[in-house]
C-alpha cells in the first residue's frame, strides 16, 4: 500500500492506502471521488476514461496510480471554469452529441485538447482526433457537429 | 441557447432533472440530464458508492457445458477481505430460477452448466481486486459434456437436451426439446403461386452474433434495509420486470425490494434480461453490508445475451412485370442456453420475415434453437434484423434475374396502407414504403472520390497507409425495412404515469413520475415537453424513475413514446379535467364560460376555445391541495398468432426506414469505407426532431457495424467465446461512420399519441442491407454472410 499525490484540475490530492496495483482511473473515481472519467472497457480501447497527463490525453486504465505521481491531470470535471461551461461542452448540448452520455467525459476532454492545438480542424482532422474514442449511441454524426460548432465558437470569441 | 442549468456540487441522483428548457412537443428541446452528462455530475450506476461499501464479484464457468461435481470455497473464505463467499446450495429461497419469459435461467449454476460464463459462485470483499483473487481461489472440479450449437447438432438423434423436464407454453408444440418455439406462418397457396413465377430465386444467408456493446458496464449497488429488505440502485430497462423476477429469488415480497433507476450507459436490449441485481443483493443481505458490482468488459460480454445469430433460406419468385408471386422463407434463430426472449424474437422474425412488400402466397416458418452456444435475447431491431439482411438481398437478386433496377422492384410491390400482412392483419395506417424509397434516391450524392490527390484518412485502410486511390471501386446500394412498435402477440402493454401540478411561490409547478428506464434515448426530455404541452406550465419537472409507481413496461421495441409518453398524455389530461372542475367550484357561479366546452391550458392559464382568459392557473389552485393522479395507459389489444398458420392481429403498429449507403471498396485487399449511409424514415410526429434524429443516425451506425465488423465468434468445437473484449470485438469508430444525413416523413399514425411512430429500431433494420448491397454491387460478390471480412471480398 501507498501514498498517491497528484494534482487534479488544479488542486493538490492524495490518496492513502493505495494498492500497487490501481490504475489512475480507479483512484480518480474510487478514491478522490471523481467517477467524471468513465469505466467503459479498462484496456485502453475505448477512450471513455480520456483525463490529460500533463497536457497530454491518456486512457486513465491505463496509467497505474503512481506514475501520476506529482503530475498534473486534468479531468472532466475541471473542464467547466467558474461554475460557467466550456465552449465544448456547452456545444456537446446544443448539437444534440449527448444520449446515453457515457463517452460523453472522454470525448470533450479529446475534443479540448483538438481545439486548445487547432482552431480550425477539417472533418478528418476532427475524425482522426476523436478515434480513439467509441460512441454506441449516437453514431458520431451529432459529435462531428458539436467539435464543429465549438472550433466556429471559439473563432468568433477571439 | 438558454439550456444551461448550473449544477450542484457532488453528484446529483440520476433523472433528478428540474428542466431549465422550454418548450413543448415538436421543438427540439434539450436533455434535461444533458448539464449533468457534460460535467461528469451525472451517477451512472457504476459510479455509486456507499460508506463500508463491498464489492461483488460473479465467478464464471470457463466452460459451454459441464458438470459441477464439487466446489470448494475454503480457500476463498480465508482470504483476508473476504466477507462472503455464495453457491447455488447457499440460495435463500424455493425460487432458484429466473428469466424474462421464462424461469429456465439459474441464479447460480445447479450441478451443471449449459454455457461459457454461466455464473457458478459470488464473492463480496472490502476491494475490487480482494474479490478476483478470492473468485480465482474457489475451486471448481468440472467434468466436460459435449456440446451442440447449431440446428443440425441440436436436434440430432442422440444430440445432449438442455433442459429436459421443459413444461413451458412453448414446449407442446416444438418439435424438438431443443427447439424453443416454433412460429409458421401460411397464407394462400404457395405452390400454385410459384407456377406463375417466370424468375425464382434462391438463397441462404447466416447473420453472425452482434453484441449491444453499450458502454457502461452492467453495474449496481444494493443496501440491505432495516426492514429485512434491500435497496436497490441498477441500470436497467424494466425495473417492474426485473422486481417481479429478484424478489421470489430472494424470498421477499416485492415490497421489500425498492428498486430506483441509476444511470443507464446505454442499452440496445441488452439490459432487458437481469444481469447482476441478484446477485449484489444475494450479497448485501448475506453481509449486511451495501455491495456493490460493476462487470469488467469482458464479463459484460459473457454475461449479456446478444442478438441471435441465425441462418434464413429463401425463395422469391416474380413475374416478368416485376411482381412478386410468392415468397417461401425458414429462420433459423440460435438462442443458446437459456430462452431470455427468443420466443417473441421468433415471432418478430415470422411475421416480419418478408419485408414490407405486398405478397398474397407466402409461407414461412421461424424457429429458435437451444444449444451451449451464449444466451441470445433482445437488441434493437429484435428479429427483423436478420430477416431484413436476408430479404432484401433477395430482393436485389430478383432484380438482377430479371434485369430490373432494384429500386424499382421494390417500388412495385411496395406495401401500402391497407394491404394485409403475411398473417392477415390489415396495415391500418400510413405505409409510406415506396416513398421512403423515392426520397432517399432522390437525395443528393456524395462527390466522387479525389482519385488525383485524395486525403488517404477518406480511403479504405486510412492511416494504415494501404491506398493512395488505386483499386479502389465505389458501389451504391438500397434497402428498406418494417419493424414492429410495442410488444405483440396479445401481451398485455401497458404504461403508468403519475402527474402532480400544484402552485409553489404563486408559479405552477408539474412533477412527472414514471418507472420508464432512460437509457439515453431521451424519454425524459419528451415527457417534460408532452407535461408542458399538456398543461400549458413551463415549470416541469421529471422525477427519479422508481418502483414506488406503476410499471411503464420496458424501454425497448420502440415504444417508450408512444406508451410513457402516452400516459404522460393521458393523466395530463385527466390532471387538466380537475383544474377545470375546481375552476368551476371556484368561479363557474360567477362566469358560465366556465361550463363551456374546450377549455384549455395555456401560458399557466386557464383559457376558453374563443381565447378568452377564464383565470390562470395560481388563482384556481390556490390553497387547493396538489392535483396528483397515477393512471395506466394502454394500446389497442394485439392477438396472438395462430400456432399452425401465423395469422392473427398480432402488432399495434409498424415503422418503416429506407437506406441509401454509399461505399468505397479496396477491392484488392477487401476493406470497405461506407462513404454516407441516407436515410429516410417516416416518425408519424417528431415530438423531438433532434432527438429522433440522432437515434435514426445511432441506430444505422449499429447496422453499419453488424455488416463488416463486429461479431461475437464462437468456437464451434467448445462453444467457447473468443473475443470478449474491445480489442477483438468491433465497433465502429468515428472513422469507421459515415455521414448519415437524415429525411424524415411525418405521417400521421391515427392510433398513436400525436400519431406519432416508434423511432428507435427500424434504422438499424435496412442500414445492414444497403451497406452489402453497395459493396456487392462494387465487388461483384454474392456476399451470404454478415458481418463480411476482407476474405469475402478477395477470395
Amino acid at each position: 500500500m501507498m501514498r498517491v499525490g497528484f494534482t487534479v484540475n488544479g488542486v493538490r490530492r492524495t490518496a492513502d492506502g493505495v494498492w500497487e496495483g490501481e490504475s489512475l482511473l480507479y483512484v480518480l473515481r474510487e478514491r478522490m471521488g471523481l467517477p467524471g472519467s468513465k469505466n467503459a472497457c479498462e484496456q485502453g480501447e475505448c477512450g471513455s476514461c480520456t483525463v490529460r497527463l500533463d497536457g497530454v490525453p491518456v486512457c486513465a486504465c491505463l496509467i497505474a496510480a503512481g506514475q501520476a505521481q506529482d503530475r498534473e491531470v486534468r479531468t472532466v470535471e475541471g473542464l467547466a471554469e467558474g461554475g460557467e461551461p466550456a465552449s465544448v461542452q456547452r456545444a456537446f448540448l446544443d448539437a444534440g452529441a449527448v444520449q446515453c452520455g457515457f463517452c460523453t467525459p472522454g470525448l470533450l476532454v479529446a475534443a479540448d485538447e483538438l481545439l486548445e492545438r487547432d482552431t480550425a480542424p477539417s472533418d478528418a482532422d476532427i475524425r482522426e482526433a476523436l478515434s480513439g474514442n467509441l460512441c454506441r449511441c449516437t453514431g458520431y454524426e451529432k459529435i462531428m457537429d458539436a467539435v464543429r460548432l465549438a472550433a466556429a465558437r471559439r473563432r468568433e470569441a477571439v | 441557447m438558454g439550456t444551461w442549468t448550473p449544477t450542484a456540487a457532488g453528484l446529483v441522483p440520476a433523472g433528478l432533472t428540474q428542466s431549465a428548457a422550454r418548450g413543448g412537443i415538436g421543438e427540439s428541446v434539450r436533455r434535461p440530464d444533458g448539464a449533468l452528462k457534460v460535467t461528469g455530475a451525472f451517477a451512472y450506476s457504476s459510479d455509486l458508492w456507499h460508506r463500508d461499501m463491498l464489492w461483488g464479484r460473479i465467478l464464471r464457468s470457463p466452460h459451454a457445458h459441464a458438470r459441477i461435481l464439487a466446489v470448494d470455497v475454503s480457500a476463498a473464505l480465508a482470504l483476508p477481505g473476504v466477507h462472503a463467499v455464495l453457491t447455488h446450495d447457499d440460495l435463500p429461497a424455493a425460487q432458484k430460477t429466473y428469466g424474462l419469459e421464462l424461469a429456465d435461467t439459474p441464479v447460480l449454476a445447479d450441478g451443471v452448466v449449459r454455457h461459457h460464463g454461466e455464473p457458478v459462485a459470488l464473492v463480496a470483499a472490502d476491494h475490487p481486486e480482494t474479490a478476483r483473487r478470492a473468485a480465482e481461489l474457489i475451486r471448481v472440479d468440472y467434468r466436460e459434456l459435449p456440446v451442440v450449437t447449431d440446428e443440425a447438432s441440436a436436434t440430432a438423434p442422440g444430440a445432449v437436451v438442455l433442459h429436459p423436464d421443459r413444461d413451458d407454453r412453448h414446449a407442446y408444440r416444438a418439435p424438438h426439446p431443443n427447439v424453443l418455439h416454433r412460429q409458421p406462418i401460411v397464407r394462400g397457396d404457395v405452390a400454385a403461386a410459384a407456377r406463375r413465377a417466370d424468375v425464382v430465386v434462391t438463397g441462404d444467408y447466416e447473420f453472425g452474433m452482434q453484441d449491444q456493446a453499450f458502454l457502461g458496464p452492467e453495474s449496481g449497488l444494493a443496501v440491505p434495509a432495516a426492514d429485512g429488505g434491500v435497496d436497490l440502485y441498477v441500470a436497467t430497462q424494466w425495473l417492474h420486470s426485473d422486481l417481479r423476477q429478484i424478489a421470489p429469488v430472494l424470498g421477499l415480497p416485492e415490497e421489500k425490494v425498492r428498486m430506483t433507476l441509476a444511470g443507464v450507459g446505454g442499452a440496445f436490449g441488452g439490459r432487458e434480461d437481469l444481469s447482476m441485481q441478484i446477485h449484489a443483493c444475494l450479497l448485501a443481505l448475506r453481509t449486511g453490508r451495501p455491495v456493490k458490482i460493476v462487470y469488467s468488459r469482458e464479463e459484460s460480454f459473457l454475461g449479456h445475451a446478444h442478438r441471435h445469430p441465425a441462418r434464413l433460406h429463401y425463395e422469391h419468385g416474380a413475374t416478368r412485370d416485376g411482381r412478386l408471386t410468392h415468397v417461401r422463407c425458414r429462420i433459423v434463430l440460435d438462442g443458446g442456453a437459456y430462452a431470455s426472449s427468443t420466443a417473441a424474437v421468433v415471432g418478430n422474425a415470422a411475421s416480419l420475415g418478408i419485408g414490407p412488400y405486398r405478397v398474397e402466397d407466402v409461407e414461412i416458418e421461424a424457429i429458435g434453437l437451444y444449444t451451449n452456444n451464449p444466451p441470445c435475447g433482445a437488441m434493437r431491431g429484435f428479429g427483423a434484423v436478420q430477416a431484413c439482411f436476408a430479404y432484401e438481398a433477395q430482393m436485389d437478386r430478383l432484380a438482377a434475374g430479371l434485369g430490373m433496377d432494384p429500386v424499382e422492384l421494390r417500388r412495385i410491390n411496395a406495401m401500402r396502407q391497407g394491404d394485409l400482412m403475411p398473417t392477415g392483419q390489415r396495415v391500418d395506417s400510413p405505409a409510406p414504403v415506396a416513398e421512403l424509397l423515392r426520397r432517399v434516391r432522390d437525395m443528393p450524392l456524395p462527390p466522387p472520390l479525389d482519385t488525383e490527390d485524395p486525403d488517404i484518412r477518406d480511403l479504405p485502410g486510412g492511416l494504415a497507409n494501404t491506398s493512395h486511390g488505386e483499386g479502389i471501386v465505389r458501389g451504391i446500394g438500397y434497402a428498406v425495412g418494417i419493424k414492429n412498435v410495442g410488444f405483440s402477440e396479445g401481451f398485455d402493454d401497458y404504461s403508468t404515469a403519475r402527474v402532480r401540478l400544484e402552485v409553489v411561490d404563486g408559479e405552477p409547478v408539474a412533477m412527472v413520475h414514471t418507472a420508464m428506464a432512460e437509457v439515453g434515448q431521451g424519454g425524459v426530455t419528451v415527457h417534460a415537453q408532452i407535461a408542458r404541452t399538456e398543461l400549458g406550465v413551463e415549470q416541469v419537472t421529471v422525477h427519479p424513475a422508481d418502483t414506488q409507481v406503476g410499471s411503464a413496461g420496458s424501454t425497448s421495441a420502440s415504444r417508450q413514446t408512444y406508451m410513457t409518453g402516452g400516459a404522460v398524455k393521458n393523466t395530463c389530461g385527466a390532471v387538466r379535467e380537475r383544474v377545470f372542475a375546481a375552476g368551476r367550484r371556484r368561479f363557474g357561479g360567477d362566469r358560465p364560460a366556465w361550463g363551456g366546452a374546450g377549455l384549455r391550458l395555456d401560458g399557466g392559464k386557464v383559457v376558453t376555445a374563443d381565447g378568452e382568459v377564464l383565470a390562470t392557473l395560481a388563482e384556481v389552485l390556490e390553497g387547493e391541495e396538489p392535483i396528483d393522479l397515477e393512471l395506466e395507459f394502454r394500446h389497442r389489444p394485439t392477438e396472438p398468432f395462430d400456432p399452425v398458420t401465423g395469422q392473427g392481429f398480432g402488432h399495434v403498429q409498424y415503422s418503416f426506414a429506407a437506406h441509401r449507403a454509399v461505399v468505397d471498396v479496396d477491392v484488392e485487399l477487401g476493406l470497405v469505407k461506407v462513404v454516407e449511409l441516407a436515410c429516410a424514415q417516416d416518425v408519424g410526429r417528431a415530438l423531438n426532431p433532434l432527438s429522433v434524429v440522432g437515434q435514426i443516425q445511432g441506430g444505422t451506425v449499429q447496422g453499419l457495424g453488424i455488416a463488416l465488423m463486429e461479431e461475437i465468434r464462437v468456437d464451434p468445437a467448445t462453444a467457447r467465446v473468443l473475443n470478449p473484449s474491445f480489442t477483438d470485438y468491433l465497433v465502429p469508430t468515428v472513422l469507421d461512420a459515415p455521414a448519415v444525413p437524415v429525411d424524415l416523413l411525418e405521417l400521421a399514425d391515427p392510433h398513436a399519441p400525436y400519431g406519432l411512430r416508434g423511432v428507435g429500431e427500424a434504422p438499424t433494420l435496412s442500414s445492414t442491407p444497403a451497406v452489402l448491397a453497395a459493396v456487392r454491387q462494387a465487388t461483384g460478390k454474392a456476399l451470404t454472410r454478415v458481418p463480411v471480412r476482407p476474405e469475402h471480398i478477395v477470395d
